[in-house]
């Protein structure tokens, strides 16, 4: 009843006015929309009055028209193999390093044995290792995926080893009650109560993935976006460039947003600020 | 050779004994309280009882079987009502599943018991605080222990949802038959829930005082005879310095 009378009052008032009371998920997107939309068409105004030179960023209509073209000209096959790329990388590294942070969370002996090398490696920089790769695996795919699962292992290794070791005592102390053995133990309070750090690991593994991907694509490759990049830099094409960071911004947040879309679902049980908020949402 | 018999000689933390010379046999259905003042290691006794301490000398015999760890047969309650956040309400009533049979309809009556029904699918951030603790003790109860161990249960619960808790314990503890043993540092809840009240003195705890609740039960919470008990354990406190 009060909902809907705000409604019938705000409406005729503006969209705007719309815009910003609602809770609708419709509008939610709408609202994150606005900002990119604002920037779109003041670089369209401005490439237009001449105000800044389009050989150097070609105004947005120009890009969509270049991505047009792309579109029937080979596009799919480079997102296709980006993607792919990232989606491979991306699982390995993340089953890798949930299983080594689940051994090293478990046993103090292997946390001992593995994690010092572990730290050690994980401040090499992505770069460093694209000479060994290319050394020990030539140009093709294995040196491009393994590249990817580099970057996705560390922040899923990072977090799901705090997540475990920061698990409340006094749950594992009801676990010990009932006599659950160390397995036991791990998937039946550990884990669930670590999926928190394991979300948060593996959103922060998946953007990695993607940085780590137009590296590895940039150095060697003859299809992908990465490859895109470096292809529109020799031909001189800027809306090539611009149109490729395009894609990747948007295939990235849409990945991101998948991944968050089953955290929020799996997490549900969360007493947070963040579950609080859906509940008033919905 | 009684139900559940508990000796403690000596448990020490870091070469600091807490507990000495504990010997204490209870019945079966028997409900006993352990009162003292805090730190006086009546909560480390109950851990020991419960398998979760191993670190001391003595021994503890239930049905004449001398217990080393945790037992299949003891159930723990404990302060705070410790639900796994990610199960809703059945879930973890059910728990142990694996060591009952037909439990689901073991959790269904569980959930009548405990006044629950309705919310087994709820999750435990949607339970007020009394609410929870009802879980907590259906999920002590699902497994059929033979004894319930609990650890200053309702100190966390406001006055008016400890007395319903309290009553809800009574009941409980004679519908099973279940033998109990409660840490608590409220006189008139040890008063009206136990057959005995055992009072732990200070440093190292070592029993003072074992005093028989004498009373008819249902118990009433202001009759003559239970207010008579209270001023006994009031005067058995005062004698050991407690109060």
């Amino acid at each position: 009843m009060h909902d809907a009378l705000t409604l019938e009052k705000a409406a005729p008032v503006s969209l705007s006015a719309r815009l910003w009371s609602g809770g609708h998920h419709a509008n939610r997107l709408l609202r994150g929309l606005l900002l990119p939309a604002l920037v779109l068409s003041g670089a369209e105004i401005a490439a237009r009055y001449g105000w800044i030179e389009s050989r150097l960023l070609p105004p947005p209509s120009a890009i969509a028209l270049t991505l047009w073209q792309l579109a029937h000209d080979g596009l799919w096959k480079h997102i296709g193999a980006s993607v792919a790329r990232v989606a491979a990388g991306f699982v390995i590294g993340a089953i890798l390093g949930l299983g080594f942070a689940v051994l090293v969370g478990l046993s103090r002996r292997v946390e001992e044995l593995v994690d010092p090398t572990l730290q050690a490696l994980r401040n090499v920089p992505s770069l460093a290792w694209v000479p060994l790769l290319l050394l020990w695996f030539g140009i093709d795919e294995t040196p491009k995926i393994t590249m990817i699962a580099l970057g996705a292992f560390f922040p899923v290794y990072l977090n799901v080893v705090c997540g475990i070791q920061n698990v409340d005592r006094k749950l594992i102390e009801v676990g010990e009650i009932y006599g659950l053995n160390k397995f036991q133990l791990a998937r039946r309070i550990l884990l669930p109560a670590a999926l928190p750090a394991v979300f948060t690991g593996l959103r922060t593994a998946l953007g990695l993935a993607w940085m780590f991907l137009v590296a590895a694509e940039l150095i060697a490759a003859s299809q992908g976006l990465g490859y895109l990049l470096s292809d529109g830099r020799e031909t001189s094409r800027p809306d090539i460039v611009i149109a490729a960071i395009f894609l990747i911004a948007v295939l990235g947040k849409t990945s991101d947003s998948l991944l968050h879309g089953i955290e929020v679902r799996s997490l549900r049980w969360r007493d947070t600020l963040e579950t609080r908020k859906k509940r008033i949402r919905t | 050779m009684s139900h559940l018999d508990i000796h403690v000689a000596t448990k020490k933390f870091a070469d600091k004994p807490v507990l000495s010379n504990i010997h204490l046999s209870v019945a079966q259905g028997e409900v006993v309280s352990l009162i003292g003042a805090s730190g006086c290691g009546k909560s480390t006794l109950l851990r020991i009882v419960s398998g979760l301490e191993h670190d001391y000398t003595g021994s503890v015999t239930l049905d004449g079987e001398k217990l080393s760890g945790i037992s299949p047969h003891i159930g723990f309650i404990f302060q705070e009502p410790r639900l796994f956040p990610w199960l809703n309400v059945a879930q973890n009533i059910a728990f142990n599943a694996t060591s009952v049979t037909d439990s689901d309809a073991r959790v269904t009556q569980l959930l009548a018991e405990m006044g629950l029904t309705g919310l087994e699918k709820a999750l435990p951030k949607q339970l007020s605080g009394g609410q929870a603790q009802r879980v907590a003790i259906a999920r002590g109860l699902f497994i059929h222990p033979k004894v319930l161990l609990l650890d200053e249960p309702f100190s966390a619960v406001d006055a008016f949802t400890r007395i319903r808790l309290q009553d809800l314990l009574a009941h409980v503890a004679q519908l099973h038959r279940i033998t109990i043993i409660l840490v608590t540092h409220d006189v008139d809840e040890a008063v009206f829930l136990s057959d005995r009240v055992v009072v732990i003195g200070n440093q190292p705890g070592t029993v003072v005082a074992d005093l028989k609740m004498d009373l008819a039960s249902p118990r009433e919470r202001e009759s003559t005879a239970l207010l008579a008990q209270r001023a006994s354990v009031f005067a058995a406190l005062h004698s050991a310095h407690i109060v």
